[in-house]
């Protein structure tokens, strides 16, 4: 039964870890894994004597750090909004219309945003029919970042509260109606109560947030970015694409991946060791 | 919540949350509003900035264009067979694998050496040039099977599914054991039908995996004769014109419609035909998300 499924993760999966040998190699695609001649770390040395790989590290980890604070707070606000609706209809149709970004590609929502954005777009002529701009969102180094992550969160944060929503219908009603007995208003229970009731989960997708630090949003990124904006824009994975994609320079890209997928190895086990820690969770 | 004494503050509370929650919503729909009020618009209309949310001109030459267009229907088709073929091998799969892994380890004793065989996929991945390098070694190249097979067992989804059947009480399977019924017999008249929510949440997400993904069609396939429908599209949201200079085969008949349409209302027009079959799931599948899919990541 098992089968298929070991055989297929032992080819694409356990595969290609082995393949990241290259990153050892001068690397000769004809000639397989194990074909080419060791050079040791000297792609690793080239890497990191590029000009560019700082501001790379760099953008990747700012980029991810800010989308991973937003993508907590603003589905958790939204969470404890959505909450007080109380008509079960009208919530099911305010949660319909957020989860919608969270279901489309960012290919689709790069060519939306490409449109309202751009110089042209609804929201310049907004923006200057009341005197300010036009803004280049995605053309102006400083801004682009921010775009990102304001796109982002845009994107996640609907479909991001279910979790929480989760939680909020497991905490027991009594407690609010004992609070109330001794007095306490909705802002207090708010914070005596409902916030209490969710920490565990907003711990734990804190937590295993984490594990994405070096993952800043490939698909989003590279979509929307242009030359332009590579020096605030360019984060590891789109490095990593034109690297060995574009240039062909199969070693050189394999070592930025692999010492991409070393840090985040490290960062996705002590995610999931604190989230067995402080929330219990264990993923299987 | 409880009954409450609605005091005015309260009103003012949920007047303003209500504001709020509209908002938030409008953000999430007004893009897509706009995208389909640009594919149904004229494009002089278009080119002047005059469409918002609200088709100017109205017409629908773009979707004539598009759809008499070889090359978006091919795309389209690649994308169908993709779907329909990868969702039902990753579904297989799911089960197939969960199942067995959801027993104790008194019941399949090599339970964890598994787990923790699929586990270290989710920890540590190879990255993409030696993905890539894989693919064309075994020959998949130009193939429809390397947009399936490389992505086949999703490790995350099985465990969704494991942790949802293993919060299920050990009484159904044993009385089914007792009747008598197999291994197959049990996973397929017992388990499954009771494990609706998720497997309704992980076909959803393999769906939307599937008609979702670009970057296996652009790396792996060499012409654009063989991209899905998103790779497709990714190439004219990067190169905008891109679209109208390709469209060479222009017959006569839709040559009438080159006064009606531009890049901007075709283009529009091609990324609102592409989220229609998302469209047309996910609101229906939302009742399941916070069963299918919080009772099978978050163990009580």
């Amino acid at each position: 039964m098992l089968l298929p499924a070991v055989i297929l993760v032992a080819i694409y999966s356990y595969g290609p870890m082995v393949g990241t040998v290259i990153a050892f190699q001068k690397f000769n695609p004809t000639k397989g894994f194990f074909g080419s001649p060791w050079v040791g770390f000297d792609n690793f040395k080239n890497l990191f004597t590029m000009p560019t790989i700082g501001q790379v590290i760099y953008n990747t980890v700012f980029i991810s750090l800010c989308k991973m604070i937003g993508g907590i707070v603003v589905p958790v606000i939204f969470a404890l909004l959505l909450n007080e609706v109380g008509r079960l209809t009208v919530k099911r149709t305010f949660q319909t219309l957020v989860y919608l970004p969270h279901f489309l590609s960012w290919v689709i929502l790069a060519g939306i945003f490409k449109d309202i954005f751009s110089q042209t777009g609804v929201v310049n002529i907004a923006l200057q029919s009341i005197g300010i701009g036009p803004v280049g969102f995605l053309s102006n180094q400083q801004l682009f970042p921010f775009t990102m992550i304001f796109t982002d969160i845009w994107k996640g944060f609907g479909f991001g509260s279910v979790i929480y929503l989760a939680a909020l219908t497991g905490i027991d009603q009594n407690l609010y109606e004992a609070a109330q007995i001794d007095g306490a208003g909705r802002i207090q229970q708010t914070i005596h109560i409902t916030l209490p009731g969710i920490l565990s989960t907003i711990v734990l997708m804190t937590v295993l947030s984490m594990a994405n630090i070096l993952n800043g949003g490939f698909d989003q990124i590279y979509n929307m970015y242009t030359p332009a904006v590579y020096a605030t824009g360019d984060i590891l994975d789109t490095f990593v694409f034109r690297l060995g994609i574009d240039n062909a320079q199969f070693a050189l890209s394999t070592a930025a991946g692999l010492f991409k997928s070393g840090v985040s190895f490290v960062f996705i086990v002590v995610s999931y060791w604190m989230a067995d820690r402080f929330a219990g969770y264990r993923i299987f | 919540m409880a009954k409450l004494k609605t005091s005015a503050s309260r009103k003012v509370f949920l007047v303003v949350n209500y504001i709020v929650l509209v908002i938030l919503s409008l953000m999430c729909v007004l893009p897509f509003i706009n995208l389909l009020a640009i594919s149904f618009s004229d494009k002089t209309a278009v080119a002047a900035n005059e469409v918002s949310f609200w088709p100017v001109g109205f017409n629908v030459a773009a979707y004539k264009f598009i759809l008499s267009n070889d090359q978006f229907l091919r795309a389209l088709w690649i994308s169908v067979q993709r779907t329909v073929l990868g969702v039902l091998i990753n579904i297989v799969l799911i089960v197939f694998t969960a199942y067995p892994l959801s027993k104790s380890t008194q019941e399949f004793r090599l339970r964890n050496i598994f787990s923790w065989f699929f586990v270290v996929t989710i920890l540590f991945s190879g990255g993409l040039i030696p993905t890539y390098m894989v693919v064309k070694y075994t020959g998949l190249m130009n193939t429809l099977w390397a947009m399936i097979l490389p992505g086949a067992v999703q490790v995350f989804n099985m465990l969704v599914v494991m942790n949802y059947m293993r919060s299920l009480p050990k009484e159904l399977e044993e009385a089914a054991y007792i009747d008598g019924a197999g291994h197959f017999q049990t996973l397929f008249n017992v388990i499954l039908p009771v494990c609706t929510p998720t497997l309704a949440t992980v076909t959803l997400f393999a769906f939307v995996g599937h008609w979702n993904s670009w970057y296996d069609g652009m790396i792996y396939m060499n012409t654009v004769d063989k991209y899905p429908l998103q790779t497709y599209l990714q190439t004219i949201v990067i190169n905008p014109e891109a679209f109208f200079r390709n469209a060479t085969n222009i017959s006569a008949e839709l040559g009438n419609f080159l006064n009606l349409v531009s890049a901007r209302t075709t283009n529009a027009a091609q990324l609102f035909l592409a989220t229609i079959p998302i469209l047309c799931v996910y609101p229906f599948l939302q009742k399941y998300f916070t069963t299918g899919l919080v009772m099978g990541s978050v163990k009580g």
